[in-house]
């Protein structure tokens, strides 16, 4: 995989959330990735970003337009430094959170993107990496 | 440093006149903004907090309670001028201009001994320096909260609630539905279905970029208190993306009734109040009835 460009940004508050998601829908138009992909994406970067945000205070994404065998796409990494996630099996469940919410984020970004990487360590922070490709496959 | 605190307290009204000399000379001064009146009874109190700060000693740390007064002053400045419209370049130079006045004078009075000279004038500005930071910073407070405020205003007005047939109701939600967001919509809907005694409740979110788990929620809880009101909710404005994206989530909205357009979604609430729409006959286009 091939990194074309990159970018990062930091998010503390929930303000940020909407310029981050425009940033990721320009770099999904400007690869020219579907409307549906885009609308996966983002979804996905939207999910992502809120849980840095409720869990960890925020932290830094690192935008990424990739390259791997002449097709392109878009990778973010959501780093934060919060308290980490005990249990990720158990955190990947559908209807799991320790917060109050429907605890679909994680397993449903999952879903919404082509590849997805989560590493935590408890008391340091979670990384979750996403990669999304132009076609959706 | 006492030698500058001593220097400004001699020179004072010198160096007052002489700020503000150069300040009237800037063509930044907006004297449509503020008078010279104001602005010289400004400039007095702060030249006397200044000079009383340094009195005391301290010439480097601005954050100092010494330093109490001038900085409480300084941000008072620059927030209401942040408010009155004064670009950044005008707030600084506010505190710049009185660099030049008591170096000027500086020059004058310590002109034979340079050394002493050259040590307060690095100081003096120094202390300036750290100043004009100090206002610039609370300036930039100044304008956030004016887009605070704007934001709070744009929250009120963007969510109307719209009286579309006698017992419906429809609420166009543009932009990202967040939970301050979620909380006015929801306020504003119950308001209204309790005012006008709707039974029918439609949430068009067709202006929704993207609709995540939380929006969903969001649109969830809704639903269940328009329910407790005794009214049914429509969600319409389900793009083909936005449908596919909920599927994947996971997001079960299937003991909600959902639309793809608000169209589709108000034909829904006539069937249910039992209302028909048809063309009076087949020559005229423009009478509907509804029976």
């Amino acid at each position: 995989m091939i990194t074309m460009s990159k970018d990062t940004m930091q998010i503390v508050r929930e303000q940020d959330v909407v310029p981050f998601r425009n940033r990721v829908r320009e770099l999904a138009v400007k690869i020219g990735m579907s409307l549906v992909n885009q609308t996966k994406l983002i979804t996905a970067a939207s999910e992502l970003v809120r849980n840095m945000l409720k869990y960890a205070n925020g932290g830094k994404i690192t935008l990424e337009i990739v390259n791997k065998n002449g097709q392109n796409g878009i990778r973010l990494i959501f780093a934060d430094e919060g308290p980490g996630i005990e249990n990720i099996p158990q955190a990947m469940q559908d209807g799991f959170s320790t917060g109050k919410s429907l605890g679909l984020g994680l397993p449903g970004t999952k879903r919404l993107v082509n590849e997805f990487d989560i590493k935590s360590v408890v008391g340091s922070g979670t990384t979750v990496t996403v990669t999304h490709w132009k076609n959706g496959r | 440093m006492n030698q500058s605190a001593q220097l400004l307290k001699k020179k004072k009204k010198t160096i007052l006149e002489n700020w503000i000399k150069n300040q009237l000379t800037e063509e930044s001064l907006r004297e449509d903004l503020i008078s010279n009146d104001e602005l010289r009874r400004q400039s007095e109190e702060l030249l006397d907090k200044l000079t009383s700060a340094l009195e005391k000693g301290n010439t480097e740390d601005i954050y100092n309670s010494d330093f109490e007064q001038v900085t409480d002053i300084l941000s008072d400045i620059s927030v209401t001028r942040a408010r009155q419209g004064f670009s950044p370049r005008e707030v600084t130079l506010y505190v710049l201009s009185l660099k030049q006045a008591v170096t000027d004078v500086m020059e004058k009075e310590l002109r034979d001994k340079p050394e002493v000279l050259y040590k307060e004038i690095l100081q003096f500005n120094k202390l300036i320096d750290s100043l004009s930071i100090h206002t610039f910073e609370t300036y930039l407070r100044g304008r956030e909260e004016v887009i605070l405020r704007q934001t709070d205003e744009i929250n009120e007005i963007s969510t109307p609630v719209i009286r579309v047939w006698d017992g419906i109701l429809a609420l166009p939600i543009i932009g990202t539905l967040d939970s301050s967001r979620t909380q006015i919509v929801m306020e504003n809907l119950l308001q209204e279905i309790v005012n006008t005694g709707s039974n029918i409740a439609i949430l068009d979110i067709s202006g929704v970029p993207a609709v995540d788990s939380l929006v969903a929620q969001h649109l969830i809880k809704t639903v269940s208190a328009t329910r407790l009101m005794g009214a049914e909710c429509i969600i319409s404005g389900i793009r083909a993306e936005i449908a596919q994206t909920i599927v994947h989530l996971g997001i079960d909205l299937s003991n909600i009734k959902t639309k793809a357009s608000l169209s589709s979604a108000l034909q829904l609430a006539f069937s249910m109040l039992a209302l028909e729409v048809k063309k009076k006959n087949a020559n005229s286009f423009s009478g509907k009835v509804i029976r």
